[in-house]
């Protein structure tokens, strides 16, 4: 897994970079800000992961816990976009991302947030409270939990969250969910992240959030292992694409980075397309503003592709109560800073969390290639296992969800683990009750057939009825039935069932006791 | 007091001191093998070629493609082993074999001049197999008359008349399954000749001296040829007692062959399917309660999972058979243990090391009894503790018996477990989805290895002039915080402060033939040992700073670098003494030395004291149950602990914390898979990766966490009066598993007897409430037929749900009551 010694490899680097600041000399070689100073990615190879290269540089603290995202032995930080022209410090598993795709970038690792004579405030709490026994998973924590420590805002009141695990300080500990530690039991970890204070006004990494983070930089990376490419534009990406037909795409990497690690998958071409500013929008389109035609109808959310959970999560902002709460559920805070929306549609995977969210959202697919944009419903998108009407020369350019939005919605994660798992079975409703009958109903299920699944018969069996016990009896009976679930290490086929017919049940219950996004009241 | 555990003023043992690589931790600076490794730029990378047979003997192994890859080195195979192709300790294990006995059984390892040239190498060696019959499950075992090791009975008194005397007999079975260590950092070697020419190898082991040795007999060199070092390790929790220590010897052996130095670091799927983990354990019991709800009996039967190899297992079945007991007084016993050889990977050492097993089955019975008898389970559990004077199963007296009890009410009134228990079941009563449970359960856990030569260890430790004090000893830290220990214990026998003392890696050319650091002995060995050595140069400093102060020695004092004489107005400092000592040519170093004394042990009778004291604990844990889906949250965790006069406060509340979570993880979420189809993948792992080997994460942290360290807790004869306390709080999780079945059982009707899957994942108890509520609905059928019908104590047999197509993986248990005649 590790590439340590490579033969040295001729590297170009054709691309226009954008200068976007005094470094324009040393620009025209790639490399990565690590704790303050730059260092030249040189003859690195193109699978390279930034976890290796940074130990090769030296830099031991991450650690290599699992190579596939789950530990956080390797979590380091990163100088990202905040929304707001300013810079965010994200945590990110370094296993994952390949170096090249943080070319231009700015790092910060455990041994840069302070040293053993000038802790940084989260090691001091760390190191004070038995937060760590054998040390193995620290350093990673104590960046997860740093990059907490300074997001901006933290220590005002939060807004309705659909979780309780705030500390009095602000502190989510949603941040550590990608984190594992196998010798304290968490507790002191806990006590060390809920007693930080706010960052000293004068602490460098807190004023490094006022000016903008590294803007992206185009790179052109060629090793014998193989050729790394971040266009500079989404027409280059996208003639990149049509010329080199075998050519990946990646974004994220979270999804691609453990078939790299665990399964040997090497590339002769990968193309980043995560940093192209056009798959990076979220807005609200309504009325005439619509670009192209569409089937969405005149309103809708529109969320880029090249967009991480976690910022359309921050800036989303609890618009859709539906993805406000399917997020937590999705992989951890690491996972959610890197991973994107097109990513989790692109990987076409039947157990992804998104799509049942989106379905029952009823939202489209905006596809684009040279040849132009089109929009597929989400349930038209999914073919086979793991395979869509995707073609090779197309990228997911955006999703749009349909307004306005249904009024009871829930999502439902089963799996074993609360914080950090694969759904077993993923289930998400949107419904509306006028006068107590059933006017809306869409439900999307994940887990329980080669691909997500709109749940129609279900749908069909709740719509113009009244919601009520008998109605809730009778249409669980068909929700049982829907889909074709299997059994594996994860659940057996008959838990995965059950689980479906029990799930409009627990939705019934749960709106009876007001415990389901509802933006207007609902009258039973 | 003995002078072993008594303490002098201003002990710096009793601190609450944080871990003495704490700020190394944090900032990234400490190193673990495997960042040694990253600096030796000259190094060889070695990767194993596995096997894709559960069982095969291998009829052909091409390696000349794989040498063909660039940046091959070589290929290491038996023919390359100059001494003995065995990596183990009963000459069962071998290095490179010619049988495979598991899915992914390393057969020969590729060293490349990178991770990835010794990847893609490996991946071009070619195997041929004939394939054999394989043995997957233990009941594939029994079945096949697979087993391995001696099997062995635990026998007091008349079980038969006990039995058949008995007012209710209950019986049950329960397969509970195993564990994977897990530990963050996977196993790492790394060996290159040095300067002297000397084989050094760096290695991530519990056990260096056993790493040595079996680096020394598969080279054929002498032990003294050979330095084993274990700096730290990113976790061991037993997976690093025997397992490292063949992955040592290929590093080594690649070394010697190559001239280069070997670096050897599994991967997370390699480590789980490589390396030993906890054994599953099937177990059957038969239990008599007279109408007190005593204990009057028990039959059982205990079957361990021993994977290919015996390992540890023997020593592992051992614990199970001294543990079955807990906390209770059992009069008639009659348990059976034995192993199964099975073509899985070997089955080691894990925090417990077979008590969990054992301490699992007597709560099972208790918390199967307790609703069937109609008493409160915390009751039941208490009416039976060990009495002062009563001796266990296997003859030895329980010391300090009446601490259980002490203990258990002191837990009782701080987690107010009566007032929770009441508004549990208010809660119980309004909520029909959602169901909490309260459970307490005891831990009584013997403390030495069973196996008395190892209860040894020794210590080396230096004064230098200036007062600094260096020491080595023979236990290795992996987390536990043993080092941090050893330092306090120096500095309190040295009377200097903390900060005086630095602590040297653990190697074999400082103490030799040490014992591993198990059983949760590392302190109590280790730290008699550095004591032992410490009081040799504080009695030769003493009689030279007696002639300084004009005192006579014994009046000479050590305390906070300060030596003083009773009565003498001057003061010196340690430093001043030590120099003096050095000037007069007094000895400033000593090896110390340590045996556990009063064990004996007669493993034919199973009968002797093993032991030499137990620890005691009890905790209590409330979860909350959605009763649509059988996921769960564990609320709040109170606990009570006995670590004797705690060394290092902090240090023992994380071990007790750390091992309780673990303990929660085995018990309830961590599920190993094995492909046991007859398809090409047959013995597979398939849960073999962090993705699908799910350990705890922060949302299995209880919400309130109380640990409190039970006083009046002095240890005589042990190391400044404290106990043992890495294995024991692994089992107090067992509240977990019974304050599940508690919930679940609020799901059925009164006396509904819940039979629970281990682990109790989500899936798990989702089935258990089926079968509760499946239970409530046949009883108000019932009620309905026959009004005035009670359900109390009915079989639950004939009430599983019939629509799953896959049922609780338990058999129902033969429940049923039957009345003394
Ligand atoms: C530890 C861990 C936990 C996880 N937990 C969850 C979970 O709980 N729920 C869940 O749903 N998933 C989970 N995943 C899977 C993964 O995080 C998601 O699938 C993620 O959304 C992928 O996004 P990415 O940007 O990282 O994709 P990448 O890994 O970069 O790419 C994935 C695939 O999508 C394609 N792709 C990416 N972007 C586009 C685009 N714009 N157009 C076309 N194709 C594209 C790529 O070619 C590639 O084939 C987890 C992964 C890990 C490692
Ligand atoms: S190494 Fe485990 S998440 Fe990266
Ligand atoms: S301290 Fe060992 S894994 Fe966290």
């Amino acid at each position: 897994m590790n590439e340590h010694r490579r033969p040295v490899s001729p590297r170009t680097n054709e691309s226009a970079i954008p200068n976007t600041d005094d470094e324009s000399t040393s620009r025209a070689l790639p490399g990565v800000t690590v704790n303050g100073q730059r260092q030249l990615l040189g003859d690195v190879a193109s699978h390279t992961t930034a976890l290796n290269w940074l130990r090769d540089l030296g830099l031991t603290g991450a650690k290599e816990g699992c190579a596939e995202g789950e530990c956080g032995a390797c979590a380091v930080m990163v100088a990202s976009p905040d929304g707001a022209g300013g810079t965010a410090w994200t945590s990110v598993n370094s296993c994952l991302v390949p170096i090249a795709a943080l070319d231009g970038q700015e790092v910060v690792t455990a041994e840069g947030l302070g040293s053993p004579d000038d802790l940084h405030p989260v090691q001091s709490k760390m190191a004070g409270n038995g937060s760590s026994q054998c040390g193995y998973c620290t350093a990673g924590f104590a960046c997860s939990m740093a990059t907490e420590f300074y997001r901006r805002g933290r220590s005002e009141p939060e807004p309705e969250s659909p979780c309780d695990e705030h500390g009095p300080n602000g502190f989510d500990l949603h941040a550590l969910s990608g984190n594992l530690c196998r010798c304290t039991g968490y507790r002191p970890i806990r006590d060390a992240a809920y007693a930080l204070g706010d960052p000293d006004p004068a602490d460098a990494l807190a004023q490094r959030r006022d000016r903008p983070a590294p803007a992206p930089v185009a790179t052109d990376l060629r090793a014998p292992d193989g050729r790394f490419v971040r266009p500079g534009s989404l027409d280059e990406a996208l003639g990149l694409m049509a010329e080199n037909p075998g050519a990946t795409v990646i974004a994220g990497c979270t999804d691609w980075g453990v078939e790299v690690n665990l399964r040997g998958r090497r590339e002769e071409l990968v193309i980043a397309i995560d940093q192209l500013a056009e798959l990076r929008t979220l807005r609200t389109v309504t009325g005439t503003s619509t670009p192209t035609e569409t089937t969405t109808g005149n309103t809708f959310i529109e969320i880029g592709a090249g967009l991480t959970l976690s910022e359309v999560e921050r800036d989303l902002d609890g618009q859709i109560p539906l993805l406000t709460e399917m997020f937590p559920e999705f992989a951890s805070r690491l996972i959610r800073n890197r991973a994107t929306f097109g990513g989790n549609l692109g990987t076409g995977s039947p157990i992804g969390d998104t799509p049942p969210a989106l379905l029952a959202l009823g939202a489209q697919v905006v596809l684009v290639s040279l040849d132009g944009d089109r929009e597929v419903p989400l349930d038209e998108y999914f073919t086979g296992y793991r395979t869509t009407v995707r073609k090779p020369t197309e990228l997911i350019g955006s999703i749009r969800i349909p307004l306005p939005l249904a009024p009871i919605t829930a999502f439902h994660k089963i799996s074993k683990r609360r914080f950090d798992d694969i759904s077993s079975v993923a289930l998400a409703f949107a419904l509306q009750v006028d006068d107590g009958i059933v006017t809306r109903a869409t439900i999307g299920l994940g887990g329980v057939a080669a691909t997500p699944l709109r749940a129609y018969a279900t749908e069909d069996a709740l719509l113009g009825t009244r919601w009520d016990e008998q109605t809730v009896a009778h249409a669980s009976a068909v929700l049982g039935a829907e889909g074709t679930p299997m059994e594996d290490h994860r659940a057996s086929a008959a838990y995965r069932r059950i689980m479906l017919s029990q799930a409009l049940p627990k939705l019934f219950a749960q709106a009876a006791e007001g415990r389901v996004d509802a933006g207007e009241e609902v009258s039973l | 007091m003995s002078t072993l555990s008594k303490r002098p003023v201003n002990p710096v043992v009793g601190a609450s001191e944080p871990h003495e690589s704490a700020v190394g931790h944090v900032t990234g600076r400490a190193l673990y093998t495997d960042d040694i490794s990253t600096v030796r730029r000259d190094a060889l990378v070695a990767w194993p070629v596995q096997s894709t047979q559960a069982h095969a003997l291998i009829t052909a192994l091409r390696t000349d493609r794989a040498l063909a890859v660039p940046g091959v080195v070589r290929v290491l195979t038996a023919d390359d082993v100059p001494g003995h192709n065995d990596a183990g300790i009963w000459g069962d294990e071998p290095l490179f074999p010619t049988e495979v006995m598991y899915y992914g059984h390393a057969i020969c390892w590729v060293l490349g001049e990178s991770t990835e040239a010794a990847r893609l190498g490996a991946a071009a060696v070619e195997v041929e197999y004939e394939t054999l019959p394989s043995v997957i499950t233990v009941s594939e075992a029994i079945a096949a008359g697979s087993f391995q090791g001696t099997p062995r009975v635990s026998r007091r008194g008349d079980i038969d008349a006990a039995l058949s005397q008995a007012a209710h007999v209950f019986s049950g079975e329960i397969e509970t399954s195993g564990q994977e260590h897990f530990y963050l950092e996977t196993h790492a070697s790394l060996a290159y000749y040095d300067e002297g020419d000397q084989l050094y190898v760096q290695c991530s082991t519990q056990n260096p001296s056993e790493a040595q040795a079996v680096v020394a007999h598969v080279l054929g060199l002498p032990r003294n040829a050979i330095t084993v070092q274990s700096l730290r390790m990113g976790g061991g929790f037993g997976g690093k007692e025997t397992q490292p220590h063949g992955l040592a010897a290929v590093a080594a052996l690649g070394a010697t062959l190559t001239g280069r130095p070997v670096r050897l670091r599994l991967n997370r799927t390699q480590d789980i399917t490589i390396t030993g983990k906890r054994p599953g354990f099937q177990m059957t019991w038969t239990a008599g309660f007279n109408d007190d709800g005593l204990l009057v009996g028990l039959k059982a039967s205990m079957t361990a999972d021993g994977g290919w190899c015996l390992d540890l297992m023997q020593a592992v079945l051992s614990r199970a058979l001294c543990h079955f007991d807990n906390a209770y007084w059992i009069p008639a016993v009659e348990v059976h243990g034995r192993i199964v050889k099975t073509h899985k990977t070997s089955q080691t050492a894990f925090r417990g090391f077979g008590g969990p097993q054992g301490v699992l089955l007597i709560e099972d019975v208790f918390g199967k009894a307790a609703p069937a008898l109609g008493i409160d389970p915390a009751e039941l559990r208490r009416r039976n503790f060990y009495a002062p004077g009563q001796a266990t199963p296997y003859g030895q007296v329980v010391k300090d018996a009446e601490r259980m009890p002490k203990i258990w009410s002191k837990l009782l009134e701080s987690c107010a477990f009566e007032r929770r228990q009441n508004e549990i079941a208010a809660f119980n009563d309004s909520h029909a989805h959602v169901k909490r449970g309260l459970a307490i359960t005891p831990i009584k856990f013997g403390i030495s290895f069973n196996a008395s030569f190892f209860n040894q260890a020794g210590a080396l430790v230096l004064v230098y002039q200036d007062g600094s004090v260096l020491i080595n000893h023979g236990g290795t830290e992996m987390g536990q915080g043993l080092h941090t220990k050893m330092i306090q214990v120096a500095a309190t026998a040295l009377g200097v402060p903390r900060s005086a003392v630095r602590l040297a890696p653990t190697r074999t050319d400082k103490v030799p033939n040490t014992s591993a650091t198990a059983a949760s002995t590392g302190a109590d060995l280790n730290g008699a040992a550095v004591k032992n050595a410490c009081d040799q140069i504080r009695e030769r400093m003493a009689v030279v700073a007696s002639g300084l102060l004009g005192v006579n020695p014994a009046d000479v004092r050590f305390s906070d670098g300060a030596v003083t004489g009773l009565g003498a107005a001057e003061q010196l400092s340690f430093a001043e003494v030590a120099t003096a000592a050095y000037l007069q040519r007094v000895q400033l170093s000593a090896a110390g030395y340590y045996r556990t004394e009063g064990l004996h042990w007669d493993q034919e009778s199973w009968t002797g004291s093993p032991f030499s004291y137990f620890a005691f604990g009890a905790a209590a844990t409330e979860v909350e149950v959605d009763g649509f889906t059988g996921a769960y949250r564990t609320r709040r965790v109170d606990i009570v602990h006995d670590v004797g006069d705690s060394l290092s406060p902090m240090i023992d509340v994380g071990q007790i914390e750390g091992g309780y979570v673990q303990g929660a993880g085995w018990l309830t979420l961590e599920d190993l898979r094995w492909d046991t189809s007859n398809g090409p993948t047959r013995g597979r792992l398939l849960t073999q990766s962090a993705s699908t080997y799910k350990i705890p994460s922060f949302s299995e942290m209880p919400e309130e966490f109380n640990v409190t360290l039970f006083d009046e807790a002095h240890e005589e004869g042990s190391i400044y009066g404290s106990k043992a306390v890495g294995e024991p709080p692994l089992m107090l999780a067992l509240s977990v598993r019974e304050a599940l079945r508690q919930a679940v059982g609020g799901f059925g009707p009164a006396g509904h007897p819940v039979t629970l899957a281990s682990p109790a994942t989500p899936e798990a108890v989702f089935w258990a409430v089926d079968e509760a509520r499946a239970a409530t609905q046949a009883a108000t059928t019932q009620s309905a037929m026959t009004p005035g019908t009670t359900t109390q104590g009915t079989s639950t047999a004939a009430a599983v749900t019939t629509d799953s197509e896959q049922p609780p993986s338990l058999t129902p248990e033969r429940s049923s009551i039957l009345a003394n005649p």
